[in-house]
């Protein structure tokens, strides 16, 4: 039956382009669908074609968080679905399966549709069942698509939605990065991070107080290994979404304005945006240049979402600093009365000294040394098996005292950047603690300071350089 | 309960037929006010008592139908009748196999199987109405749809489904009328399932069944906070009579035309 049907489609399609001048009749294209929050390349067609597109209903059990499962009803498995891309003039041939282990019936209503129920009314699948239809693309812009079957809330409250781009037919502007992010909003039973299987709160759902407010359905999704990826110099693209149900997004990336910002996911175009509003049921097509490394992080600016509730990404921009962009500089003197307040600090167990000094370096050295010790080449030398380091160790101690700048040489390599003094931030025995550590870190050579070796130092003034 | 039973046994009798009756308990008749709107009307419906069987039909059960009326078996069945899913999971055509226990309900059964399984027995599928309400009930009360605690347990009992194959019938606690496993356990065919929406044709898909869009939910559901059943609705709005599904089954209802008031 599905057989005849695409062969009834393929025939009509080779009809409508003979009548047609341009022969791309044969343009029969199945669309290869990637898991977020990776999307499929861009398109270079320059004429329509015909799109096969092949969404399959699945409800499975997974994590939502760490240790905390949920049972979610998804297209093909994830949560956003794929991002499905097509060109302004294609024709979708929509293929929506629902897998035989489902319980319930889905379908799908998709806002790039213009037709009833955008779809929703002829995909009505049951489970071990296929729906198949068509439309034509017409409208260029950003799309969601969900679930419209009764209970419509709990459907998408589950995770059934994703989006669907249609390129203009002259194509997106080129970007270095792609990147796919729909938020969405959870209900669940027992409290946030709550382990264990949790069960969906229909309470919560119809009060709108979500259990968790997230990207791409799991806290943790766009984090650490996870994080999403850039190289200074690069433009990244992100593709938005809110599948809701209830809540809009205030979407914000710490650290970035965005260049442009197609509002609404039309093509209406914002420059020099700090926040863009994301409805439910809607999307955003955001561009920014990352020109500074760094961590940028991707939030919920009705930020109690963001640290409270998982609404939380991250942007992970490698390369060289742009100091005329972004530095740091000196902190000011401390006052007397700092310094006082500081002294009375408990001092560490000597067996603790490691521990110390890892913390500080974490803290403050990891910076620019970065956690490997290895610096970045050009900008920061390297600790790690550094010949500077490891010719005069005790040279160490004023350097990090009193800072450093003018030009040395470090395995060979040239450095003119300043080092700031940390003197009068740390304390004798925390510029023990860290130099101990770093000595004995990264392959080093060993070795040990004494605080009181650090006391000598500063007692002697900034000539111990 | 002794009354409803001899009752059942009597009219049964009178009916002239000799079956296993201890399957079937009587519901009283009343009226209630359906979760379904139609015609936007919320109005009392009346139902007039009636016998059900008080667990789905399993597999055991249906295996048995299947012995006795081999034009059911799943390589003789005509596709029109049963399509191509009908008791795809059991072993062979009179054989469910070590996987499937018997006391399961059956799943996998087509409308016109479940219509045939009950003619049968003298009986048929239960009407929307007749379903509902015998569902409503709970161990004490005739009506227990308006106890959000209950509608919780139910709404969590059905996504505990979620991966796995139906439990065996009859091991949770019976309603007031001695039926188990009515909101819980299987989606259930009932016989006038293509009928108790707007449009009365479910096999087009072009026309106007307004539970199928979005917004026709709110319209159709009188009660929009039953999730639970509106679960259920859509699961049977999306069946043709000849599908199937691995967690649709059925039970059997007979009239006993006994308009007992409540």
């Amino acid at each position: 039956m599905k057989h005849t049907v695409i062969i009834a489609l393929a025939i009509g399609a080779v009809l409508l382009g003979a009548s047609s001048a341009p022969v791309f009749a044969n343009a029969l294209i199945e669309e290869v669908l990637v898991p977020p929050p990776n999307v499929p390349p861009p398109i270079h067609r320059d004429h329509p074609a015909r799109v096969i597109v092949r969404l399959e209903t699945k409800e499975i059990v997974k994590e939502i968080a760490d240790g905390v499962r949920y049972d979610f009803w998804t297209f093909n498995g994830s949560v956003p679905g794929p991002l499905i891309r097509v060109r302004q003039g294609d024709t979708v041939e929509m293929h929506l399966k629902n897998d035989p282990h489902s319980h319930m019936a889905h379908n799908i209503d998709m806002h790039a549709v213009m037709g009833p129920g955008g779809g929703a009314a002829v995909s009505v699948t049951a489970p071990g069942h296929e729906s198949v239809f068509e439309f034509k693309a017409m409208r260029a812009g950003l799309y969601i698509y969900h679930c419209a079957t009764p209970p419509v809330p709990m459907h998408i409250a589950n995770g059934m939605y994703g989006l669907i781009l249609v390129e203009p037919p002259q194509g997106l502007p080129k970007a270095d990065h792609e990147y796919y992010v729909v938020q969405g909003d959870f209900y669940t039973t027992n409290g946030y991070h709550t382990p264990g299987l949790q069960s969906f709160d229909m309470k919560k759902l119809l009060l709108e107080q979500p259990t968790y407010v997230l990207f791409n359905g799991r806290e943790g999704s766009l984090t650490g290994v996870n994080a999403l990826t850039s190289k200074v110099g690069d433009t990244v693209r992100l593709f938005v979404g809110d599948g809701g149900p209830n809540l809009v997004s205030s979407f914000h990336v710490i650290g970035q304005i965005f260049d442009s910002v197609n509002v609404e996911g039309g093509t209406l175009v914002n420059h020099n945006v700090q926040t863009t509003l994301i409805p439910a049921g809607g999307a955003a097509m955001v561009e920014m240049h990352t020109q500074v490394p760094g961590t940028y992080l991707l939030v919920d600016h009705s930020i109690t979402r963001a640290f409270m509730q998982g609404a939380l990404g991250q942007l992970v921009v490698k390369g060289p600093l742009a100091p005329d962009l972004y530095k740091k500089l000196p902190d000011g003197p401390v006052t007397a009365a700092a310094a006082t307040a500081a002294t009375p600090m408990a001092m560490p167990a000597v067996n603790d000294a490691m521990a110390d000094g890892k913390r500080v370096f974490g803290q403050i050295c990891i910076a620019c040394h970065q956690a490997d010790g290895k610096g970045l080449p050009g900008a920061f030398p390297p600790l790690a098996m550094s010949d500077f380091l490891n010719a005069d160790p005790k040279r160490a101690i004023g350097i990090v005292l009193h800072g450093l700048s003018g030009k040395i040489t470090v395995d060979h390599t040239g450095y003119e950047s300043a080092m700031p003094a940390f003197g009068p931030q740390l304390n004798d025995d925390e510029i023990a603690h860290v130099l101990t550590y770093v000595l004995n870190s990264f392959n080093n050579k060993g070795g040990n300071v004494a605080p009181d070796e650090v006391k000598a130092v500063r007692a002697g003034g900034a000539k111990g350089r | 309960m002794r009354a409803c039973v001899l009752t059942l046994v009597l009219t049964l009798a009178w009916c002239g037929q000799v079956f296993a009756d201890a399957n079937y308990r009587q519901v009283a008749g009343g009226s209630f006010v359906s979760a379904l709107s139609l015609d936007g009307a919320r109005v009392p419906v009346p139902v007039a008592g009636f016998a059900m069987r008080s667990t789905p039909v399993t597999v055991a059960q249906y295996l048995a139908f299947v012995r006795a009326h081999p034009e059911w078996r799943r390589d003789r069945v005509p596709g029109m009748y049963a399509g191509g899913g009908y008791l795809a999971s059991w072993a062979g055509p009179l054989l469910p196999g070590p996987a499937i226990d018997p006391q399961q309900p059956v799943t996998e059964v087509s409308w016109f199987a479940a219509r045939a399984f009950c003619a049968g027995e003298a009986a048929r599928l239960p009407t929307w109405y007749q379903w509902e309400y015998a569902a409503a009930a709970d161990a004490s009360r005739r009506d227990a749809r308006g106890d959000p605690a209950r509608q919780t347990r139910i709404l969590q009992k059905l996504l505990e489904r979620t991966g796995r194959a139906p439990a065996a019938v009859g091991e949770g606690s019976a309603n007031r009328y001695g039926l188990h496993d009515m909101n819980t356990l299987v989606w259930e065919w009932v016989d006038d399932y293509a009928a108790m929406f707007v449009n009365a044709d479910a096999r087009d898909p072009g026309q106007g069944n307004l539970l199928k869009l979005c917004g026709g939910s709110a319209l159709a559901f009188a009660n929009r906070a039953a999730y639970p059943l509106m679960m259920r609705v859509a699961a049977l709005a999306a069946m043709k009579p000849a599908d199937v599904s691995g967690n649709l089954g059925f039970r059997c209802v007979r009239d006993t035309n006994r308009g007992e008031t409540p």
